[in-house]
């Protein structure tokens, strides 16, 4: 991490402050790991334990996975994003990113940036898993799924990693993030399981379009008002 | 702690008014005025009976809850991160906090109508369901107000989350409406003239009439208890 450390003569960009961040996040998170294993034990736990919620004579487990999936994910979401700024509390790490000379914007995009590589790691491992373990058909399938978790990832990591930001500063801390942060996610689990479902079932690409247009727009409307909104939280 | 000092209040400061709040009385009165006609002189729907009666309380709460007190907890919210007005923040707190009761109400009356008429407590149609993540939003937006001690933190953090809940709505709407709703369409607020006799439709358009003047009247209320919380925080701060 030399080239972090060395003299800046010159600010940092906007994109590449963010990646700095980001790699800073992903660096911390790679040593320790603790966070990316936890939630992709919860991830795996939690497929099994959904498969033995329903009965499984009288539901097809093909039925079942699409909204499994889309709870998993955004629970599991949800523990990395409480991690996201809870590593700046230690030490006040926080007022040094925020004396740092780089946008506000760019703190926040390196954050989201650090945490869409989480929830699409936790995602990478769990779809292929449960795609395994729900008997799901391989194959063309599997890749529009990848493809919609990912632009799922990208909303529910907007929202959450401002979310995060701002619960961190309460006096519930981590207990408030999945209370503002779920009403955000129904409209992307509702477009995501929706389209998923379609497409599992072998549906054409036609009938899942509404869905995807629907998480298309929520994923630009809420990356930059996230973006935008960001500076508002932190300290004056 | 020295002896409370009684009037010293700055300039423009609004001291609690003496006497009965009359807006509140008003308001209070002209709903049980417009429950006198719904039961009394208004004749019974002739396929839902008794039943249809609650519309007079569900339809006005409704439009109070979604139209008046959200969009209004949103706008000033946006306008607080614009002006910085404590007066706005205020605002935005009071107007939640009114509406969550009024959303409690549409979802509370909801089911009573929709036992004996759709045989089922509750659907998991498009308007119920956006009513029911608009209670939640609230809810969580009022939990996070009680989450924060410091003034301008408080107001900035809900400004950003009421503003962000008004740009979630429309998404939680088109994606509730993918899902077929059963919900009764609109018979008054439709481009068409409005389907329903005059003496019920009187009776309709006092409701909602009574129902935003008791809105105003607990908006007032609940904003100047806001206002003197702030001026009591103001004064130990000083003292």
């Amino acid at each position: 991490m030399g080239d972090l450390a060395g003299p800046l003569a010159v600010p940092p960009g906007m994109l590449s402050a963010s990646w700095l961040i980001a790699r800073k996040d992903l660096a911390i998170e790679f040593r320790t790991r603790t966070a990316f294993l936890s939630a992709l034990v919860f991830a795996l736990l939690a497929a099994t334990i959904f498969f033995f919620a329903w009965d499984a004579t009288a539901v097809a487990a093909a039925d079942l996975a699409p909204g499994v999936l889309w709870v998993i994910f955004t629970f599991s979401g949800l523990l990395g994003l409480q991690r996201s700024f809870g590593v700046e509390q230690a030490d006040r790490a926080i007022d040094a990113l925020l004396v740092a000379p780089v946008d506000r914007e760019a703190i926040y995009l390196g954050k989201a940036i650090a945490n869409l590589v989480f929830v699409a790691g936790v995602e990478a491992i769990t779809i292929p898993a449960v795609t395994l373990l729900y008997n799901l058909p391989f194959g063309r399938s599997t890749l529009a799924l990848a493809a919609i978790a990912l632009l799922a990832a990208i909303g529910l990591v907007a929202v959450g990693t401002l979310f995060a930001a701002m619960a961190v500063n309460t006096r519930l801390a981590e207990l408030l993030l999945p209370m503002l942060s779920l009403p955000f996610f129904i409209p992307i689990v509702m477009a995501a399981a929706g389209s998923s479902a379609k497409l599992l079932a072998g549906r054409p690409l036609a009938e899942a379009w509404p869905w995807l247009r629907i998480l298309v727009a929520f994923d630009v409307v809420f990356v930059v008002a996230c973006t935008l909104a960001f500076p508002l939280t932190l300290e004056e | 702690m020295t002896t409370p000092r009684s009037t010293d209040a700055p300039a423009g400061v609004p001291l609690i008014a003496r006497g009965p709040d009359w807006l509140i009385i008003a308001g209070f009165v002209s709903v049980a005025a417009v429950y006198i006609r719904a039961f009394l002189f208004t004749p019974p729907e002739a396929t839902q009976g008794p039943a249809q009666r609650i519309l007079y309380l569900h339809a006005p709460s409704a439009f109070v809850a979604l139209y008046v007190a959200f969009a209004l907890m949103a706008l000033t919210s946006a306008l607080y991160l614009w002006l910085k007005d404590e007066k706005l923040d205020r605002v935005a707190e009071s107007a939640a906090e009114v509406g969550l009761v009024f959303t409690t109400v549409v979802l509370v009356t909801g089911p009573l109508w929709g036992k004996p008429i759709w045989g089922a407590w509750w659907t998991w149609d498009a308007r119920l369901t956006l009513t029911l993540f608009l209670w939640f939003i609230i809810v969580g937006y009022l939990v996070l107000r009680g989450a924060i001690d410091e003034r301008g933190m408080r107001a900035r953090y809900s400004a950003v989350l009421a503003l962000l809940a008004g740009f979630l709505i429309p998404f939680i709407h088109l994606s509730v409406y993918l899902f077929r709703t059963m919900h009764p369409m609109p018979i008054v607020l439709k481009p068409s003239a409005p389907s329903m006799p005059p003496v019920m439709l009187v009776t309709f358009a006092s409701a909602f009439l009574a129902f935003t003047l008791l809105f105003a009247g607990l908006l007032r209320a609940r904003y100047r208890m806001a206002t003197l919380r702030d001026l009591i925080a103001d004064r130990e701060n000083t003292l």
